[in-house]
C-alpha cells in the first residue's frame, strides 16, 4: 500500500542574525492512511518547524515530502493539509458559519456541493444551531470544536495538530480531545499531532515519534496498542499499558532541567 | 434555506422565552439598593457638573458687573449671548459652514489616503523599513511650521488650510493604522496562510477586520487634529471661517466675539466626535451584532 505522507531527510536550518541554527536532522518517517501520530519532543527541538514544513508555510533547507507518492512543492500550501493551531483563532466578526467556510472562500471552493457537507458537519457536530452565532457566544470546547470543522470543511487528506488544545484548562483539555479523536475516527482522517504532554500523546496516538532535543532527531517510533474494544483517549489512560508508554517515552526523552 | 429559516425561528423564540423569565424574575432588595445608589451616584455628578458651570458664568457675569474684572478684556457672559444674537444676523452660519467644510475634506482626505498609505507601506515590508525615518521626523515636525510653504504653494485660500488639516492629521493615520496592521495576531495570519491565502485574502479577511478599532480610534483622533489644522490655517490666511472670526475679534479688540467663536468651536468639535461615536457604534452593530 502506498504511505499517504513520506517525509525523506528531512533537514531544517535557520538563518538567525547570530548564528546558524540547525532545527531538524534527517527526520524520516511514513505515515498511513487512518493513522493517528504523535510528535513530542523537548520545547525548542522544531516540532513545530516540522508541522509548518508538512503544510508547506515553511521551506525545509533539504530533504523531501511526499503525499500520496506526490512531492510537495516547498513553500506552497498544500490543499490536501489541514492545520490546526494552538487558539481556535476564530474571527469574532463573523458567523460560525461563516467562520467554518472561511477555508472554502479563501480557496474559492463555495460550491454547493463543499456547502452540503460543512453543513452536515455542523448537524452532526451539533453545531447547526449556532451556525448565525458569533464565536463569543460558545463555550470553550464549542469553539474548539467549529475550529475543527473550519479545518475539515477543505476536506484535507491528512490534519496536523500543533499542540492545538494547549491554550484550553486542563478539564476543557481532556473533554475536547475525547470530542477531536471521536470525530477525526468517525470522519476517518488521518492526524499527525504535535505536543509537549506525554500523556495526551499516548491517549490518542496509534504510533508516537519521539524527537531528540535541538538539532533534532527522530529518537525513537513506539507503536501504541491497547487490545480495548472501544479506545477513548479517557479510557486508555486506565489501561495498566498506558503507565509502561509513559515510562518508555520519559526515559527517552531524557529530560534534564 | 426552509430549514435554517425554522431554526432560526425557534432560536429567537427560545431567546425570547428568557428574556421573559428573566424580568419574572424577582429582584432582590440588594439590587434594588444597588441600582439605586448607582443612579443616585449618576445624578449627583451630574448636578455637580451644572452647577459648576452655572457658578462660572455667574461668577464672571457678576465680577464683571461690579466692575472687579474689565469686561472689556475679560468680555462677560451676557454680552457674549447679545454677540451671538447678532451673529445670527451677520455671516455666522458662512463662518461655520467654511470651517465644518474645509475640517470635514481635511479630515475624510486624511483618513482615506493616511488609511491606503498604510496599506501600502503593511504591503510591502521594504517600503515600511525605507520610509520608517521620514515618517518619523515627519510625526514630530511641527506642521504648523510649513504653513507659509503652503501657502506658496497651493495658494492663499481654502485649498491651503485643507492641506494643512491633511497635513496635521495623515502623518497620525498613516502611523496608528500601520501600528494596528503590524500587530495583528500572527496566529490569525498562520491560520489563513495554511488555507492557502494570498496577501489580499490575508488581508480583507483578518488585518483590515480585526482592525477596525484602530481606524475609529485614529478617525476619533483625526477629527480633533483636523480642527487644530482648519483653524491654524485660517489664522495665517483666510476670509472666512471661525478661526478668521477669532483672529479678527482679537484684532479689533471684539473679546465678545472671540469667546462666541471659541464656544462655537467647541460645540462643532464636541459635535463631530460624538459623529465619529455614533458611526463606530454603527459599524460595529453591523458587522457583528453580538459586540
Amino acid at each position: 500500500m502506498q504511505d499517504l505522507l513520506r517525509v525523506e531527510d528531512l533537514v531544517a536550518k535557520y538563518q538567525a542574525d547570530n548564528g546558524e541554527i540547525t532545527a531538524l536532522e534527517d527526520i524520516s518517517f511514513t505515515v498511513q492512511e487512518g493513522e493517528f501520530i504523535s510528535i513530542v519532543g523537548p520545547s525548542g527541538c522544531g516540532k513545530s518547524t516540522l508541522l509548518s514544513m508538512i503544510a508547506g508555510l515553511t521551506k525545509p533547507t533539504a530533504g523531501n515530502i511526499v503525499i500520496e507518492g506526490e512531492p510537495l512543492v516547498p513553500g506552497k500550501v498544500h490543499t490536501s493539509i489541514g492545520y490546526m493551531l494552538q487558539r481556535d483563532n476564530l474571527l469574532e466578526w463573523r458567523t460560525i458559519f461563516r467562520n467554518v467556510t472561511l477555508g472554502l472562500e479563501i480557496q474559492h471552493t463555495m460550491t454547493s456541493e463543499n456547502i452540503e457537507y460543512v453543513t452536515n458537519l455542523l448537524k452532526t457536530y451539533g453545531l447547526y444551531e449556532f451556525k448565525d452565532k458569533y464565536p463569543s457566544q460558545l463555550s470553550g470546547g464549542m469553539r474548539q470544536r467549529a475550529a475543527l470543522i473550519r479545518t475539515l470543511a477543505i476536506r484535507p487528506k491528512i490534519l496536523l495538530l500543533d499542540e492545538a488544545f494547549s491554550a484550553l484548562d486542563y478539564q476543557t483539555r481532556l473533554a475536547v480531545t475525547e470530542d477531536v479523536y471521536r470525530i477525526l475516527k468517525q470522519e476517518n482522517k488521518t492526524a499527525l499531532m504535535v505536543t509537549h504532554d506525554i500523556p495526551e500523546s499516548i491517549s490518542m496516538a496509534d504510533r508516537v515519534i519521539v524527537l531528540s532535543r535541538r538539532p533534532a532527531h527522530i529518537q525513537g517510533i513506539h507503536t501504541i496498542s491497547f487490545d480495548m474494544p472501544d479506545r477513548t483517549p479517557l479510557n486508555c489512560r486506565e489501561h495498566p499499558k498506558f503507565q509502561e508508554y509513559f515510562n518508555t517515552i520519559w526515559k527517552e526523552l531524557d529530560v534534564h532541567v | 434555506m426552509f430549514k435554517s429559516g425554522v431554526s432560526q425561528g425557534r432560536w429567537e423564540w427560545k431567546k425570547g422565552t428568557n428574556q421573559q423569565s428573566g424580568e419574572d424574575q424577582a429582584v432582590s432588595p440588594e439590587r434594588l439598593l444597588f441600582l439605586e445608589n448607582k443612579k443616585k451616584r449618576k445624578n449627583q455628578i451630574r448636578f455637580t457638573q451644572i452647577f459648576l458651570l452655572i457658578f462660572i458664568l455667574l461668577l464672571w457675569e457678576v465680577t464683571a458687573r461690579l466692575g472687579i474684572i474689565d469686561s472689556f478684556i475679560m468680555s462677560q457672559p451676557t454680552r457674549i449671548l447679545k454677540t451671538f444674537a447678532n451673529l445670527s444676523n451677520n455671516d455666522l452660519m458662512l463662518h461655520l459652514g467654511v470651517t465644518c467644510y474645509e475640517t470635514l475634506v481635511g479630515f475624510l482626505i486624511g483618513a482615506c489616503g493616511g488609511t491606503c498609505i498604510a496599506i501600502a507601506l503593511w504591503w510591502s515590508d521594504f517600503l515600511s523599513k525605507v520610509f520608517e525615518p521620514f515618517l518619523v521626523v515627519l510625526n514630530s515636525l511641527p506642521k504648523i511650521a510649513l504653513g507659509p510653504v503652503i501657502i506658496i504653494w497651493v495658494g492663499a485660500g481654502t485649498n491651503a488650510i485643507i492641506v494643512m488639516a491633511l497635513a496635521i492629521s495623515m502623518i497620525v493615520t498613516v502611523l496608528e493604522m500601520l501600528n494596528g496592521f503590524v500587530n495583528t495576531d500572527s496566529e490569525k495570519l498562520k491560520m489563513v496562510k495554511t488555507f492557502g491565502a494570498n496577501r489580499l485574502q490575508t488581508f480583507t479577511t483578518v488585518v483590515f477586520p480585526s482592525n477596525i478599532h484602530t481606524l475609529f480610534n485614529s478617525l476619533k483622533i483625526n477629527i480633533g487634529l483636523s480642527l487644530v489644522g482648519v483653524i491654524a490655517g485660517e489664522f495665517l490666511v483666510s476670509k472666512a471661517g471661525l478661526g478668521y472670526l477669532i483672529v479678527y475679534g482679537g484684532q479689533v479688540f471684539k473679546l465678545d466675539l472671540v469667546m462666541a467663536s471659541v464656544i462655537i468651536l467647541s460645540i462643532v468639535a464636541a459635535l463631530m466626535y460624538q459623529a465619529v461615536v455614533i458611526l463606530e457604534r454603527w459599524i460595529t452593530r453591523l458587522i457583528s451584532p453580538s459586540r
